[in-house]
């Protein structure tokens, strides 16, 4: 069959760095599109060449065999070409109804016809198969619901390719299996669909060919049949996975340094008791959306809540984030750019920033202390930036954490809690953060490390405690740690029980 | 992928803020040569140290200004608390009666205490009551103007000892060599302000909490110790220009420091400082004050606008400004 969307030899550099070369695809009508790969590997770019967004700067796409160059999204989508965006778009305080027509609201006399809106919403959120109100606020909705509105939206417009971003990166299995059966009947109409992921499963689930990119290069396109996960994974990383890991410390004590009881905070976190030893990796695991951020949050002061701390045999309590560091404890953001850089201040502001006080001479600031330290910190983290003087917000992804790591590593922690640490981050800065947290174990020190990866949960822990709305689901021991057992804990369902019914045939 | 879209913008980037730091003082240079062109008696000493001493207190307030602005805050008060500390100050002197120097330090004494805690107050409510310092301070604005145009009964309030006006006198009009002391304070302030902002801990948790306050609550600076002292320290850059500005006219009136706010933002902003903070620049600062000033002064030395338009034109200046750091933030 002829393909409805083709890209030929797409090539996309920013400057003089390559980060897609002759990347090739042809998307056929009525399939089910996988483009997978490590974050970094291109596929966002790809997806937002594809989508008009960006413009390739080599190479041609063609549209139902027609050349064609788009002069941005909005032209990509008169031509048929929907992208549903991994990131909720969607004004909070809108009805459901607004939201799907925001900016191409149909008018009657030069006034808003909500009641044809209203209908024309209803309509096309049943044929998705959901009784979404359409005169709801988009705030009182579930994130999956909200995912559907968007889904909604992008399907309001005449549509031939509709590309999906990562979209069931923060649904539940249930909610998964409900947008894949979405997929499905975009696909039996003809529909072309190209789905990126980095889940496995989920893409030998539902796709019927897979391309595979790995540093911005086209590594293979595939028919599903008989292409496994693990395979998959191979292509993907380039090498055997099981290296990525480094062995883990023997450190592990049953000496507790941190104790937690009944944490609660409010809307977020119920209950939550756990134990954290000398020298070890403790993990915590869970869908996003948990509470697993807002339980060490609040734990550290950065957000209110109650429950009984104890650190070294005495009850703490710790009213902001200061505290916490004169205890010895740190805690690293998931969130780097909002909340663990100054994107808009150079490296060593951002270094010394936690630590400020050990570089004070009098009352004043040492710069070359601080230059010293910067020195040090690029070298012992193997932070790469072709000049001292750039602003953090110009590191790449891992950079950025790595010099997150040094800073907070300036306060000399005795407890480390780093959520989501490879957020984001190329493979081979993985393998270093890895090797850097096991180190930190070795030390003596004790870590916590939050991950929805649950590879790096089992490759890094000794222990992982799986919290599940708002509570702790349940521990896993190093001898148990797997996949399975994890999952089990974070949805309450079991892998192949989710697997069965990923793939419909539940 | 994201390296990559921050790399392109690099080398441009480095060059837009050298701009950033730069183009207040070449816009200086421009308004010097276009004076000197549209009137010979522009390039004079006296018409220049005239010029400049009439920006000193502008320039005293913008530099306290600098602060609360790179720390992401606002004050719009600072016209109204410099009109309510001279009220205060020179009832305090006339209260006291004497005519030595004692009492003339009573008063300067009360005068910074009341303008620092003018500037406490309005730091308090932003940080506890968690309001935004545009209301805040707009409501404070009002407070302080009416308390003052009260205090005077709607009338002037001046300075009734004779020998303490003349004592005080030369802190406005007198110099040291040759160098108007308006000047000397304008400079001292602005050089401890700069060694604050650059050189201490304070000064970077400013900057750090007025770049992003999520990454310096996260980081363990003590963000609302340092909010509130922003504020502190514009009070008592206020009442170190009320020191300079009373012996000007030795009274004070409902209209004293009228628009100083808008004067003393727009030098900020002229100056380089981002007005969503995170950046301050206190020397650019001290150029926009006087670059406001100058301009003033070449609309009085010239005929081609009246003079009464210099509020319009200092208006249109923040407004160009603001559109010239937009264009250079956009340009990144």
């Amino acid at each position: 069959m002829d393909s409805v969307l083709r890209a030929e030899s797409i090539s996309k550099s920013f400057g003089p760095i390559e980060v897609l070369s002759g990347i090739s695809l042809d998307l056929k009508p009525g399939e089910v599109h996988a483009v997978i790969g490590e974050n970094g590997a291109g596929k966002s770019t790809l997806m937002r060449i594809l989508s008009g967004h960006l413009p390739p700067t080599k190479g041609t796409l063609h549209l139902n065999g027609q050349p064609v160059t788009f002069s941005g999204p909005v032209d990509a989508e008169s031509q048929g070409i929907v992208l549903v965006h991994q990131e909720i778009l969607l004004a909070p305080d809108l009805t459901v109804a607004q939201n799907l027509f925001l900016g191409r609201e149909i008018r009657r006399f030069g006034f808003v016809d909500d009641a044809a809106m209203r209908e024309r919403t209803r309509a096309i959120l049943q044929e998705l198969g959901t009784k979404i109100d359409p005169d709801r606020e988009v705030r009182r909705l579930s994130i999956a619901d909200r995912q559907l509105v968007q889904i909604a939206r992008a399907l309001l417009v005449p549509h031939k390719v509709v590309a999906f971003d990562e979209p069931t990166a923060v649904l539940t299995p249930i909610e998964a299996e409900s947008l894949f059966e979405i997929i499905r009947k975009l696909r039996a109409q003809g529909v072309a669909v190209l789905y990126i992921s980095h889940r496995l499963n989920e893409v030998k689930a539902i796709a019927d060919r897979v391309t595979v990119l790995r540093d911005g290069r086209h590594i293979a396109t595939r028919d599903i049949e008989g292409l496994e996960p693990l395979e998959m994974a191979r292509l993907m990383v380039g090498r055997d996975m099981s290296k990525l890991y480094p062995e883990k410390p023997e450190t592990a004590s049953d000496q507790a340094l941190l104790s937690v009881r009944d944490m609660a905070v409010l809307g977020f976190v119920e209950n939550a008791s756990f134990t954290l030893h000398r020298g070890e990796i403790l993990g915590f695991g869970g869908l996003i959306g948990a509470g697993r951020t807002e339980l060490f949050e609040s734990i550290v002061g950065l957000r209110p809540g109650h429950g009984t701390i104890t650190l070294d045999g005495k009850q703490v309590h710790f009213r902001d984030a200061r505290e916490a560091m004169a205890a010895g404890i740190v805690y690293l953001s998931e969130d780097r750019k909002g909340k663990g850089l100054l994107l808009q201040q150079n490296l060593r502001v951002n270094l010394s920033l936690a630590a400020l006080e050990k570089f004070t001479r009098g009352s004043f600031i040492d710069g070359g202390a601080e230059e010293q330290a910067l020195d040090k910190a690029i070298k012992d983290f193997d932070i790469r930036t072709r000049r001292r003087d750039l602003l953090a917000g110009q590191l790449s992804g891992g950079n950025q954490q790595k010099l997150l790591l040094a800073k907070m590593m300036l306060v000399e922690p005795r407890i480390v809690i780093i959520d989501e640490p490879t957020r984001g981050v190329d493979i081979g800065t993985k393998e270093q953060i890895y090797r850097f947290i096991a180190s930190l174990a070795a030390e003596g020190r004790a870590v916590v490390v939050i991950s929805s990866e649950m590879q790096e949960l089992i490759g890094l822990c000794h222990r992982v405690v799986v919290m599940r709305n708002g509570r702790v689901a349940g521990e896993v021991a190093q001898a148990d740690l797997s996949e399975d057992s994890i999952v089990y804990l974070a949805t309450g369902v079991h892998e192949e029980r989710a697997a069965e019914i990923a793939a419909g045939t539940a | 992928m994201t390296e990559s879209v921050l790399r392109t913008g690099a080398e441009k980037r480095r060059f837009s803020i050298d701009m950033r730091a730069l183009s207040p003082f070449i816009a200086l240079l421009v308004l010097v040569i276009a004076g000197a062109l549209i009137n010979p008696d522009f390039l004079t000493t006296s018409n220049l140290l005239n010029v400049v001493t009439r920006s000193a207190f502008i320039a005293i307030i913008a530099v306290g200004a600098t602060f609360v602005i790179a720390g992401g805050g606002l004050d719009l008060s600072v016209g109204s608390m410099a009109a309510l500390t001279a009220g205060v100050m020179i009832l305090t002197l006339n209260n006291l009666g004497g005519g030595d120097l004692g009492t003339l330090a009573i008063g300067m004494l009360v005068a910074i205490a009341l303008s620092a805690t003018c500037g406490l107050a309005n730091g308090l409510i932003v940080t506890f009551g968690r309001i935004e310092p545009f209301i805040v301070t707009l409501g404070t604005m009002g407070i302080f103007r009416s308390l003052v145009i009260w205090l005077a009964a709607g009338g002037t309030i001046t300075m009734r000892n004779f020998d303490l006006r003349e004592m005080y006198r030369p802190v406005y009009f007198g110099s040291i060599f040759g160098i108007p002391i308006p000047i000397i304070a304008f400079l001292v302030v602005a050089a401890i302000g700069a060694l604050i902002l650059y050189r201490t801990s304070f000064g970077r948790h400013v900057v750090a909490l007025g770049s992003n306050e999520d990454v310096a609550r996260y980081s363990g600076v003590p963000i609302w110790r340092v909010r509130t002292l922003t504020y502190i320290i514009q009070g008592i850059c206020v009442g170190i220009a009320v020191l300079v500005y009373v012996p000007r006219l030795g009274s004070a009136t409902p209209t004293t420091g009228l628009l100083w706010e808008l004067q003393a933002i727009t030098a900020v902003v002229i100056g380089g400082t981002a007005l969503r903070g995170g950046i301050g620049r206190v020397w650019g600062t001290v150029v926009g004050a006087v670059i406001l000033e100058l301009v003033a002064n070449i609309m009085v030395l010239s005929n081609f606008v009246s003079e009464f338009l210099v509020g319009a034109v200092q208006g249109a200046i923040i407004i160009i400004a603001m559109l010239v750091q937009r264009s250079v933030h956009r340009g990144r």
